[in-house]
């Protein structure tokens, strides 16, 4: 009896959640709000790009249902009997001149260097050359406030007669951020794996801790666009006796979000 | 005990999910009640954050990668790409084949020279829409689409060592519907190697098909 009134709790719980969920419009939502255009016209595109023909215009003060978006590019539906096809796609631009029913604006925000400043997360891939050696590598960061950020790094190393790889992950300052060049200076620290290649006999793995310093720069190119060119210095603690120095140039470019 | 703690525990989490989500749900009565004295508040607000964005692209690939010296064979991967502009993408992928016999190899007879032969790559590209556009077939089809240029850098698994590899490309995307597309690929993997005795450029031709997905 009591087994059965706890699985009904259980069932309660999960109906709970899910209106809960429903009220505040989450999980499945499927949010299609309808505008109304109130420039002149506003073109209609077969497809989400400039090389796709305008096949309608709709007029001022027409109805039309936002359905979903591609880059920059919003996907419309018009009212029934308007034309043989309903669905066509609007340029961000364009859809910046619709207001919704009730007469208000509406704010379709674009991707500018005020958000490149104070972006959060980026991720990025790049290439580059440590000590004569290729690399390819991959970074995750995330910014404390437009100054600080902290950045997890992986990179392989691919040489002509070794290869390896090495994760690093540092601090980074950045004492211009709302310049579109956006200098930086990093420290931080990581390990590298070096193994000599199957063609080559005789030599031995090295596995060691690294530390860096480094400097580069962020240049904002668009949207969510940042290209990125990086120097660091390398101490590798080596068993030896001595430390070795490895220079690592590189350039990449990251999204952010 | 511990079920009784669990009874009371659940009872109080479900009286207070049914009450927040009859605080979330609009009070019809009490704007009926008021209707002179406070605004109707703007229930209809769009945000523009909340529409349904499909900018990822993901999908796998299969078709015929010729490695230098080592032959034709069959190659099958997976891709994913993030649609940064109408014009600019980002595209990451990995993909699998196998190393032929050697011209060596066959004409000997002896023993395969070398014994892995499997071959893997992965490559993060960055790709240009070029010629966005509809394509006409006859007086009645028209296909959305469009020529992409594509290019990038990674690594290739070849023969037990990794090796640095740049890839250029053209594709050609064909989209069926909003969610799905089709594409054709012709591909050069170029790296290093001197696993033939003194260092040698390899180019890698690959020609495939796929299919993605957006979402």
């Amino acid at each position: 009896m009591r087994g059965l009134t706890t699985t009904l709790l259980y069932v309660g719980l999960l109906a709970g959640l899910l209106a809960s969920n429903v009220a505040y419009g989450g999980l499945f939502r499927n949010y299609q709000p309808e505008v109304v255009v109130s420039d002149p016209y506003i073109e209609m595109h077969t497809g989400p790009g400039r090389g796709y023909p305008i096949f309608y215009v709709a007029g001022q003060g027409d109805e039309v249902t936002v359905l979903k978006r591609k880059t920059d590019w919003f996907k419309v539906r018009l009212p029934r009997g308007t034309h043989q096809f309903r669905e066509g796609w609007v340029h961000i631009d364009q859809m910046r001149h619709t207001l919704d029913l009730e007469g208000n604006e509406i704010e379709f925000p674009n991707h500018g260097v005020d958000d490149f400043a104070n972006r959060r997360w980026v991720a990025g891939i790049g290439g580059g050359d440590l000590d004569g050696a290729n690399t390819v590598s991959a970074y995750v960061g995330f910014h404390l406030n437009p100054y600080i950020s902290l950045q997890t790094e992986a990179t392989q190393i691919l040489a002509d007669y070794s290869d390896g790889w090495m994760v690093n992950g540092g601090i980074y300052m950045h004492p211009f951020p709302y310049s579109r060049i956006s200098p930086f200076f990093t420290i931080g620290t990581g390990y590298i794996s070096i193994k000599p290649q199957t063609t080559i006999v005789q030599a031995e793995d090295l596995e060691d801790e690294i530390a860096h310093a480094g400097a580069g720069a962020n240049v904002y190119i668009s949207d969510r666009f940042i290209l990125r060119l990086e120097y660091k210095r390398h101490t590798v603690y080596t068993s030896r006796d001595e430390n070795e120095e490895l220079n690592e140039w590189k350039a990449g470019f990251s999204l952010f979000f | 005990m511990e079920s009784r703690i669990q009874f009371v525990f659940l009872s109080l989490v479900m009286w207070a999910l049914c009450a927040s989500a009859a605080m979330a749900a609009p009070k019809a009565e009490e704007l009926e009640l008021e209707p002179l004295v406070v605004r109707e508040p703007d229930r209809r607000q769009v945000e523009v954050d909340d529409l349904d964005s499909e900018n990822f692209e993901i999908g796998g690939f299969g078709g015929l990668m010729n490695v230098d010296n080592f032959g034709t064979e069959p190659v099958y991967g997976i891709r994913a790409a993030y649609h940064v502009t109408e014009d600019f993408f980002v595209e990451g992928q990995y993909a699998k084949t196998e190393l032929g016999d050697t011209s060596f190899e066959r004409l000997s007879g002896g023993s395969p020279l070398f014994i892995d032969r499997d071959m893997t790559y992965y490559n993060v590209s960055l790709g240009w829409n070029i010629f966005p556009g509809e394509s006409f077939v006859g007086g009645r089809w028209a296909f959305k689409g469009g020529l992409y240029l594509i290019g990038g850098v990674g690594s290739t698994d070849f023969a037990d060592d990794e090796r640095f590899t740049w890839n250029a490309g053209l594709g050609y995307r064909l989209i069926a519907t909003d969610w799905l597309a089709l594409h054709v690929n012709v591909r050069d993997h170029v790296f290093k190697s001197d696993l033939l005795g003194e260092d040698e450029t390899y180019h890698n031709i690959e020609f495939t098909g796929g299919l993605t997905l957006f979402f």
